[in-house]
């Protein structure tokens, strides 16, 4: 259940298209069922109250949105942002991506999101609503008599399992009350696998990116990922692909894409969470992530506009190349 | 009509593969299905369906198709076309069994492509009626019946029994070579669970779409709607809705320099792909709206417009499942009037 | 092994010759390393050349096909194929594969018909195959009307045989123009779609078409005020391919796919088709 409903979030939207404050409310639109839920865009009150959603399946991150409909909309875009988004917003606008004059920035608090392949895997098929409003998920299913109750906690979406912060960084008005940033155990799943031989790791990633159908959902979905055109889509790059060549191709994608994320990743989980085939593609990005941490100083990509990551931001205190190899020895 | 136990549906598998190569949906390391080749120990999956579609076994993701050795400026052409061995399918649904008719029609269509064709000739369907349908499923609006699929074979698979039933000569080869492990029986105990099946396809939520509003020669009627640019505002101009699908067949042609000749290969193509129709001069779908509107406007218009009115869609619910913005062709449909009322 | 037929896989072609048409457009000449034609053709059909290692692309042949010795492709430099094939030399081989697509109709429709060909720029490509066509079997057509512009001078395209062949033929009127006025030129100078309605042809043709995308509208424009009825007008569309037989499912224009039902086309076809061309 989250702490603010969906009324309050279209009365304040309907409230601001009304005064003119916005033209347009980037938000959640209703599926076809309670859980297949699409970004959309809502220009005025009857369509939000015809279609705005808010409920445990909004997972969707607008940040990116921002930088094609910054562009094409004319007038003020309200954006809802969990606290989670709003890292990756103040890491565009560190990059220029978007005009922040163009935008209204709400801040909703989020309880965590949940993952309707869990769901469905203590449910089974057959899921024809989901109702969100209590404390526990009621879902009602076609070959069920009476509704089967789920504990929340038991179907978030891995990124929400591992929450890194309930507060947000950015906004200009928020809704509900401010959370904390919080002591995540988000790298535990990367120290495991460093704890692996190299054949174990190597066996490990071969497994998951073996799967990977080449779609690029991670790609476009990355708020960090905003190239005009992406090497890999460019002709002229050489390395232009659609699918693998050779075995090794699949993880070249994701090993580059990684490190041009790296120092930018706020590690909002998008990737994973629409990878068709559940790659745990987090877990490359928290390792880069994590990585850096260890090496220059805890830091959080969009946690402030403006901040450098270390590997853009050179300062005397900064490890040589000579400990990072040693260091790299021990790891192997 | 054979069946046999499902106690003993391993020792089928086994004779099988015996015979020629099986594959078989099993749970992957994800817990999601995935067509697996069988070995002594594989378990058939519980799940609905898997993520990929079937469609890999005939048109793969990625194949070479010939290889060539160049010399100064001359060019040798290498044809590395290989003969397919005979394989089976194992628990194929029958919205993906419909699917091979809907790619048959484009590759075997003359000039037939001989790399699809010789896959198709040597592979065996064994399809498996569905016993629990999803919300998302809807193959009936295409005039699929799940509880009665096609294929080489037809599998039902109820409480205690794994029934067979072929259809063709392919199929009743296969079924003579297992008919030790299998006895004749009734089909009573396959037709009470049809009769279950279809009585569960009328409470899906999906049920009342309709077909009505699409089909060849409504291009001029549905090209310039305007809801094209609400339904695709969202679209990631990703692949996955193209890649799972069992229909999609779109493929570039590529080569790859491996430095001791080239190989010409064949590799899936999305038409959501901003690059999938530019060239040099410029880019004739020019928005993703326009990217969108092909992959939908291909599938119930331009498709059954050149064949016989038949739709390149089966219903099998994958777009619906892995969109990352859940937009898909439900909605779509849904939007443009095709829901009865 | 797999021995059925495969339309993928190409024959080997030797370019024996080149001409340099324009700055940026090549003529070449392409027979089978045994020295023949690789296969026959109809005129407005197309054929995919290939360099190994850098690409396929469909280009339409140039060539006539009553000439039985050889096939051309007039080529403008426009991207990785087309670059790598604008460095060969004679001697080189490459790969080709056809013929491909629907031909004009020159045996039928075009049969006993007054013929008013347009064409702008490498848009004469096309064009030169069925108007050497035309001209081969002059008694039976009418009588015969080409216009033909480009930027410059420099980048008319079969210039030499148009001043040497085409326009001393009887029966046969040449209109040449060139976008901008030019030292050394004493033509007509404009674009070819003002040149058009300036000539003012009577309807009695049946036009034929082929240029840069907005050439084609203003001409089709113009053709239409003068009278002229859509089914008498024919063109050719290009856009991006790569099987060359209707699968690989990028060239379609609604329910048509330009590889296969065109790339020739009645004009009143077209207007039956979404604009996404």
């Amino acid at each position: 259940m989250q702490k603010i409903t969906k009324e309050q979030l279209i009365e304040r939207a309907s409230a601001l298209l009304r005064d003119g404050t916005v033209n347009h409310v980037l938000g959640w639109a209703q599926g076809e069922f309670d859980y297949d839920i699409t970004p959309a865009v809502f220009s005025d009150e009857s369509s939000l109250t015809g279609n705005f959603v808010w409920n445990d399946f909004c997972g969707a991150n607008f940040s990116k949105y921002l930088v094609s409909k910054c562009r094409t909309l004319e007038g003020k875009i309200l954006v809802f942002l969990k606290p989670c988004d709003t890292y990756s917003f103040n890491q565009l606008l560190t990059e220029h991506r978007f005009d922040r004059e163009k935008v209204y920035a709400i801040g909703i608090p989020c309880e965590g999101m949940a993952d309707i392949d869990k769901v469905k895997a203590i449910c089974g098929d057959g899921i024809s609503s989901i109702d969100c409003s209590g404390e526990k998920l009621s879902v009602t299913s076609i070959y069920e008599d009476s509704p089967i109750s789920v504990n929340t906690a038991d179907v978030l979406t891995e990124r929400c399992v591992n929450c890194k912060s309930k507060k947000h960084v950015a906004y200009d008005e928020l809704l509900g009350d401010e959370g904390d940033i919080l002591d995540s155990a988000r790298f535990d799943e990367v120290a495991k696998i460093e704890a692996m031989t190299p054949d174990e790791r190597f066996a490990f990633w071969q497994n998951e990116l073996s799967r990977c159908i080449r779609c690029n959902a991670c790609r476009d979905v990355c708020p960090a990922c905003t190239c005009e055109v992406c090497v890999f889509n460019n002709p002229k790059s050489g390395v232009e692909n659609k699918a693998p060549a050779n075995s090794f191709e699949e993880k070249m994608f994701h090993i580059i894409r990684a490190f041009h994320v790296a120092g930018r990743c706020t590690d909002c989980g998008e990737c994973s969470r629409v990878c068709p085939q559940n790659i745990p593609l987090h877990l490359l990005n928290r390792k880069f992530i994590k990585e850096m941490n260890e090496c220059y100083g805890e830091y959080q990509a969009g946690e402030t506009v403006g901040s450098k990551s270390p590997l853009t931001d050179y300062t005397l205190e900064d490890l040589e190349p000579g400990e990072v190899f040693d260091r790299g020895d021990i790891n192997a | 009509m054979r069946k046999c136990s499902l106690d003993s549906l391993n020792s089928v598998f086994a004779k099988i593969a015996e015979a020629m190569a099986l594959y078989l949906p099993v749970d992957g390391s994800d817990g999601r299905a995935v067509f697996s080749k069988w070995e002594d120990g594989s378990v058939l999956s519980n799940a609905l369906n898997t993520v990929r579609s079937p469609k890999d076994f005939f048109f793969p993701q990625s194949e070479d198709l010939m290889r060539f050795k160049t010399e100064g400026k001359n060019i040798e052409i290498i044809d590395i076309r290989p003969e397919s061995e005979d394989f089976a399918v194992f628990g194929v649904r029958a919205c993906d069994v419909k699917s091979f008719d809907i790619l048959d029609r484009v590759f075997l269509t003359e000039p037939c492509d001989s790399y699809y064709a010789s896959r198709r000739e040597h592979g065996v369907i064994i399809s498996l009626a569905c016993t629990r349908p999803s919300e998302t499923c809807f193959c009936q609006a295409f005039g699929i019946d799940p509880s009665t699929p096609a294929g080489d074979i037809s599998c039902f698979k109820t409480d205690n029994e794994m029934y067979w039933q072929a259809n063709t000569e392919k199929g009743e080869a296969l079924l003579k070579a297992i008919e030790s492990l299998t006895e004749e029986c009734t089909d009573e105990a396959v037709n009470e669970q049809k009769e279950k099946i279809r009585a569960i396809m009328k409470k899906l939520p999906l049920a009342s779409l309709t077909t009505n509003s699409f089909g060849g020669g409504k291009t001029t009627e549905l090209f310039d709607r305007p809801e094209w640019a609400e339904l695709s505002e969202a679209c990631l101009g990703c692949g996955t809705c193209t890649f799972v699908c069992p229909t999609c067949q779109c493929y570039d042609i590529k080569d790859f320099n491996t430095g001791n000749g080239v190989i010409r290969y064949r590799c899936w193509d999305s038409c959501m792909y901003s690059e999938f129709t530019r060239m040099a001069h410029g880019n004739n779908r020019i928005s993703q709206k326009e990217r969108f509107r092909q992959r939908f406007m291909h599938k119930l218009v331009y498709y059954p417009e050149n064949n016989d009115g038949l739709f390149s869609c089966v219903g099998c619910g994958r777009c619906l499942s892995r969109c990352p913005i859940s937009m898909n062709i439900v909605k779509v449909m849904k939007k443009l009037g095709g829901e009865s009322k | 092994m797999n021995n059925r037929e495969e339309t993928l896989i190409p024959k080997i072609g030797v370019i024996t010759d080149v001409r340099i048409d324009t700055p940026d457009i090549k003529t070449f000449r392409v027979v089978t390393p045994d020295g023949k034609k690789a296969f026959d053709h109809r005129p407005g059909q197309c054929a995919m050349l290939s360099v190994p290692g850098v690409g396929e692309a469909m280009f339409s042949i140039t060539s006539s096909p009553t000439n039985e010795e050889y096939m051309e492709f007039s080529i403008k430099k426009c991207g990785c194929v087309t670059d790598w094939l604008h460095q060969a030399e004679v001697g080189q081989q490459i790969t080709i594969r056809g013929p491909y697509g629907k031909p004009f109709p020159v045996d039928d429709e075009f049969a006993g018909k007054n013929m008013l060909f347009i064409a702008g720029g490498v848009g004469l490509a096309p064009l030169r195959s069925v108007i050497n066509y035309c001209r081969h079997y002059r008694d039976r057509y009418g009588k015969i009307d080409i216009v033909y512009g480009s930027r410059s001078k420099d980048d008319l395209l079969d210039y030499k045989e148009i001043i040497d062949e085409w326009m001393t033929d009887a029966g046969v009127d040449v209109h040449l123009t060139i976008d901008r006025e030019q030292e050394g030129w004493d033509g007509h100078v404009g674009f070819v779609p003002n040149y058009v309605k300036e000539l003012g042809f009577d309807t009695d043709k049946t036009a034929v078409l082929c240029g840069p995308p907005i050439m084609i509208k203003f001409t089709l424009d113009g053709l239409v005020s003068l009278g002229f009825d859509k089914t008498q007008i024919y063109t050719t569309l290009e856009l991006r391919m790569k099987c060359g037989v209707g699968k690989c499912g990028r060239c379609n224009v609604g329910a048509k796919y330009v590889c296969k039902d065109g790339p020739v086309f009645r004009c009143d076809e077209l207007d039956e088709l979404p604009d996404e061309y």
